[in-house]
């Protein structure tokens, strides 16, 4: 059995031939005889595997107290190791004792099986114990040694020393790592090894003979150990996968942290370029004028990017050639030019991006290659332009003329830098605030350009303005004087003139004076046009309303120039429509200067042929209020006036001038006839004025022409009685109430008919049939004394004469009338001659009487127009 | 009162009275005369009318014996009574006797006997024939004051 034991042990130390060289010695020993081992060599033996454990145990303490984790594996298989040692080396021991209890060796057998799963403490424990037993059982080759008594008491102390230590160290440790996560297992695990360290050193006195005390309280101990140390195993199945997996989460999260690192390292450099944009922006934008927007770009492009060159170039006015306006460092030859259908310029307009370019192209060489064989990347970026001029965009912001400048940004050569994304977007973001800029610079340019224009316009137009201010006020000044000045003599002359006519005349003489106030009243109306005009024109004429009557002022112009007419022989015929009102209400003045101009011009400009004047009521205007009719309640009405004559005609193109003033056309037989021009346009204000209008048609030369005008009058409320405002409109007398008035008629007929007239009246009337009667009748209270005086004979006018001389005051004496039947103007003459107040035209009538009768009081004259 | 008969009459009147305008024996003057006519002087028309009547026949005879002796005829004593009797027609507004006077004293003036004495005879037949139609129209007048009606006022132009 021994043999076989042997055998079975060779082949272990076989396995195990690794192990210590005190393994070989053991394997050594084999070889001699069992009797041969000697107690000094276990003896040494076992000091040596002390020595090494002490060696392993120090060591494992050195590397738990330097943190190596590692070194602590390496060690702690080492300590397995040298468990595993010490246990065959026990084993071998036991092997060397003759003839080992069967029990001995089921145990050594049973532990030799498995050595690894020996713990070293339980292990050396039986050991220890079952040397104890061997020791018992065998027959004492020697006996229980005093010196293997103190080596084991000095062991057993050294591990409660360790097992005591070990959880110490372990909680400080932990205590320091602070991130230990299973504290719990700790102080199962701390408190299995108290407990073992506990056992350690409860066996210290089982050495001895021990009472029953120490035996119970190392069985509790024991007891205790093995509760808490299954525990542990129990628990540690659970820890050591989470442990282990825990290794993996370190890994991932290494990982995770270089990601982490590398995107934060991206967004840096994303930043770092964001502030150079906002940079290059706030430089390129802090200034309006172009050329410092454009080398401000330059610096700070090359600044920011660290390049080499820089250069722009502008399109020529022509647009056909690209121009270098700017570089960044080198002083560039003026006019050096570019042609701009380079396919390379092409590519680069075609696109917003920044395009690399080869730094061979003409855009590129901006320095004469001066043996640097490495030329640095080149980039080109298009700069859009904004062509202005007066503001005329069409596509505000696409830019519809399509200029462009061209950017070449160089890195530097030999440096084998090349260009990054976020570089060339840096580049295309500064182009384009480079264009936004210099679009604002232009525009600037463009509104400061416009605002000088408007000022010089502002400053001409105040000039202009002085200018004509002071010469309305010098044209101002000057009519006010003329008028004055001019008018004064014009009366003295047309005064006296008329006086002159009045007194004694030959014939020659009257003509004479007749015709030197027909002149002068003509120059009157000269003067009166040239200033009317002038007031007109300043706007500051007004209209003299008044209430007149419509058909005798036709009848009055037609007489005016009747004589005109009649010796040119040109028959003028007025035809007044029906309804046209008598009364109305206007400037009566103003429109017989209009008339009689038409008219005038019409009788001037004729040399044969019939002049008709029609004046009718117009309804169709568009100027009348929509709703306006003829009605005799003083609303308005439109009158018009037509005046065709036969006569010259004038070419249709030459009617806008006519109303102009001064303009005459060039006709010899209108030049002939004279005119100042002024008429026509005197008579156009006057029609505007009166809220009208006037034109002539005419067919041509030769053909004649008609003259038509439109005015608005008003329509008078009155009724045919008469026009004198001071009359009531009833026929009752109020005025000659009781006015005493003696009557001389030798007819009984007419003097019944005239005191009824007169009693009518309401006067108090004597008749007398005979001039003595009325001599001796007449008295003071006679206001008025109408004598017949159609009989033929003197004596009726001496009847005057006497009355005359009755009565030598003034106011005393009554108003003679003569009532005659005849109205020429010796009857007139004898009348005045006689010293008669008036005369009246047989059979009167009862207005006219009563007009006479009014007129008469009021003036004490009267010589009623025949 | 009767309107419809007053309305009758004073149509009557009135296509009368302007057919007397009409045929030339009135003009104007007459109308005013009627004007002067009105509640203080009722027959002021009537009166005047008559007076001027008895003033034709005075004239007349008088102008008939003068120019009754061929051999001494008085011709300003014609031609007074001409003129007297062109005024008062003239006054009253008998427009035919008028007329018939001016064309007398135009004769007169040239002391045609003959001439004077067509024309008064021409006179004397006017005015009696006047005189004959101003009482018809006078008759008619009454007759509308007497149906209650008023005379109206014709505006004759």
């Amino acid at each position: 059995m021994g043999v076989d034991f042997l055998v079975g042990m060779a082949n272990l130390m076989h396995i195990q031939l690794t192990l210590e060289p005190e393994l070989k010695l053991l394997y050594r020993i084999n070889a001699q005889s069992w009797k041969d081992i000697n107690v000094d060599v276990n003896h040494k033996v076992e000091s040596r595997l002390k020595l090494k454990f002490l060696e392993l145990e120090l060591k494992l303490l050195h590397c738990v107290k330097a943190h190596s984790w590692k070194n602590t594996e390496i060690l702690t298989a080492n300590v397995t190791r040298a468990v595993e040692t010490i246990a065959l080396l026990l084993v071998t021991m036991v092997m060397m004792l003759p003839t080992p209890s069967s029990s001995c060796s089921s145990s050594v057998v049973s532990l030799s099986q498995n050595p690894k799963s020996i713990r070293f403490d339980s292990f050396s424990r039986s050991v220890s114990n079952h040397m104890m037993e061997v020791c018992n059982c065998i027959e004492p080759q020697w006996p229980a040694d005093e010196l293997l008594m103190k080596y084991q008491y000095i062991s057993d102390f050294f591990i409660a020393v360790a097992y005591f230590s070990i959880p110490l160290e372990l909680i400080y440790f932990v205590k320091k790592s602070a991130v230990f996560p299973y504290r719990w297992v700790l102080v199962q695990f701390g408190a299995f090894i108290v407990l073992c360290g506990a056992t350690h050193l409860i066996n210290l006195w089982t050495f001895t003979t021990h009472s029953r005390t120490v035996a119970l309280v190392m069985t509790t101990a024991k007891v205790l150990t093995a509760v808490v140390s299954c525990a542990t195993a129990l628990m540690l199945v659970h820890i050591i996968p989470d442990l282990l997996s825990v290794k993996t989460r370190e890994l991932f999260l290494k990982n995770k942290a270089a990601e982490l690192d590398r995107e934060m390292g991206l967004i840096r450099t994303q930043e770092e370029t964001g502030r150079h944009v906002r940079m290059l922006t706030h430089e390129i934008r802090s200034t309006l004028d172009r050329h410092t927007i454009l080398k401000t770009t330059l610096v700070e492009l090359g600044r920011t990017l660290a390049l080499e060159e820089c250069a722009l170039w502008m399109p020529t006015r022509t647009g056909l050639e690209l121009q270098l306006s700017y570089t960044l460092r080198q002083q560039h030859p003026v006019e050096y030019t570019v042609p701009i259908q380079l396919p390379v310029i092409n590519q680069v307009f075609g696109t917003s991006r920044a395009v690399k370019i080869s730094p061979n192209s003409p855009v590129a060489r901006l320095r004469p290659v001066s043996g640097k064989y490495l030329l640095g990347e080149v980039v080109a970026v298009r700069v859009p332009l904004l062509h202005l001029s007066n503001f005329q965009i069409n596509d505000w912001p696409e830019l519809s003329t399509k200029r462009y400048a061209l950017m070449v940004l160089m890195l530097p050569s030999d440096s084998a830098r090349q260009w990054h994304v976020h570089e060339l977007e840096l580049v295309e973001v500064v182009a384009d605030q480079v264009a936004v800029a210099l679009s604002h610079a232009a525009i600037l340019e463009e509104s400061m350009r416009a605002r000088d224009l408007l000022m010089e316009q502002n400053v001409a137009l105040d000039i202009a303005r002085r200018e004509a201010e002071t010469a309305i006020r010098a044209r101002n000044d000057f009519l006010a004087v003329m008028n004055h000045e001019m008018r004064t003599p014009m009366h003295a002359i047309i005064a006296l003139s008329s006086l002159l006519q009045e007194t004694e005349l030959t014939p020659e003489q009257r003509l004479m004076v007749e015709t030197v106030l027909k002149s002068s009243s003509l120059l009157a109306t000269l003067m009166n046009d040239v200033l009317d005009l002038s007031r007109l024109e300043d706007g500051s004429l007004q209209l003299e309303l008044g209430t007149f009557n419509l058909h005798t002022l036709f009848r009055e112009v037609l007489n005016l120039i009747k004589p005109i007419a009649v010796v040119k022989k040109l028959p003028i015929t007025l035809n007044l429509a029906p309804d046209l009102p008598e009364f109305v209400v206007g400037d009566e003045k103003r429109l017989m200067q209009i008339i009689l101009n038409i008219v005038g011009n019409a009788v001037k400009f004729s040399k044969q042929g019939c002049i008709s004047v029609t004046a009718l009521v117009t309804k169709s205007d568009n100027r009348a209020p929509p709703d306006f009719f003829v009605v005799q309640t003083g609303s308005h009405f439109y009158l018009r006036v037509k005046v065709k004559d036969l006569g010259a005609g004038i070419n249709p193109q030459d009617i806008p001038k006519l109303f102009t003033k001064f303009a005459q056309t060039q006709s010899l037989a209108t030049r002939s006839s004279g005119g100042s021009g002024l008429g026509l346009a005197i008579s156009k204000r006057f029609v505007n004025l009166m809220e009208g209008n006037i034109w002539i048609e005419s067919e041509g030369v030769g053909k004649g022409c008609t003259a038509i005008f439109d005015v608005k009058l008003g329509i008078s409320n009155e009724s045919k009685q008469s026009g004198i405002p001071k009359v009531p409109a009833n026929p009752q007398h109020v005025n000659f109430a009781g006015l005493k008035v003696l009557v001389m008629d030798e007819n009984g007929v007419s003097r019944m008919v005239t005191k009824g007239l007169l009693v009518h009246l309401g006067c108090e009337v004597t008749t007398v049939s005979s001039t003595e009667e009325c001599l001796r009748v007449v008295s003071h209270e006679h206001r008025v004394v109408f004598m017949d005086v159609c009989t033929p004979g003197v004596e009726n006018y001496q009847i005057a004469l006497c009355i005359h001389e009755k009565f030598t005051k003034r106011h005393q004496r009554p108003l003679l009338v003569a009532l005659t039947g005849n109205t020429d103007k010796s009857t007139k003459e004898k009348c005045m001659s006689f010293g008669l107040d008036g005369v009246l035209l047989k059979p009167v009538s009862l207005d006219n009487m009563r007009n006479v009768l009014s007129d008469l009081l009021e003036h004490r004259v009267l010589y009623e127009a025949m | 009162m009767n309107t419809v008969v007053v309305a009758q009459l004073q149509r009557q009147f009135q296509e009368y009275l302007v057919s007397l305008y009409q045929q030339g024996f009135l003009d104007n003057q007459f109308t005013e005369l009627r004007k002067l006519q009105d509640e203080g002087t009722p027959d002021f028309v009537a009166e005047v009318v008559s007076l001027f009547f008895d003033d034709c026949s005075k004239l007349i005879n008088s102008m008939s014996r003068s120019l009754g002796r061929p051999e001494s005829v008085d011709f300003k004593q014609v031609d007074s009574g001409v003129h007297q009797l062109k005024g008062s027609s003239s006054s009253v507004g008998a427009r035919r006797v008028k007329n018939v006077c001016i064309s007398f004293k135009e004769c007169c003036d040239v002391q045609n006997r003959e001439g004077c004495l067509r024309c008064l005879q021409q006179v004397d037949y006017e005015y009696k024939m006047l005189k004959t139609k101003l009482e018809d129209l006078f008759n008619l007048e009454q007759q509308i004051l007497q149906a209650g009606g008023t005379i109206p006022q014709i505006n004759i132009n």
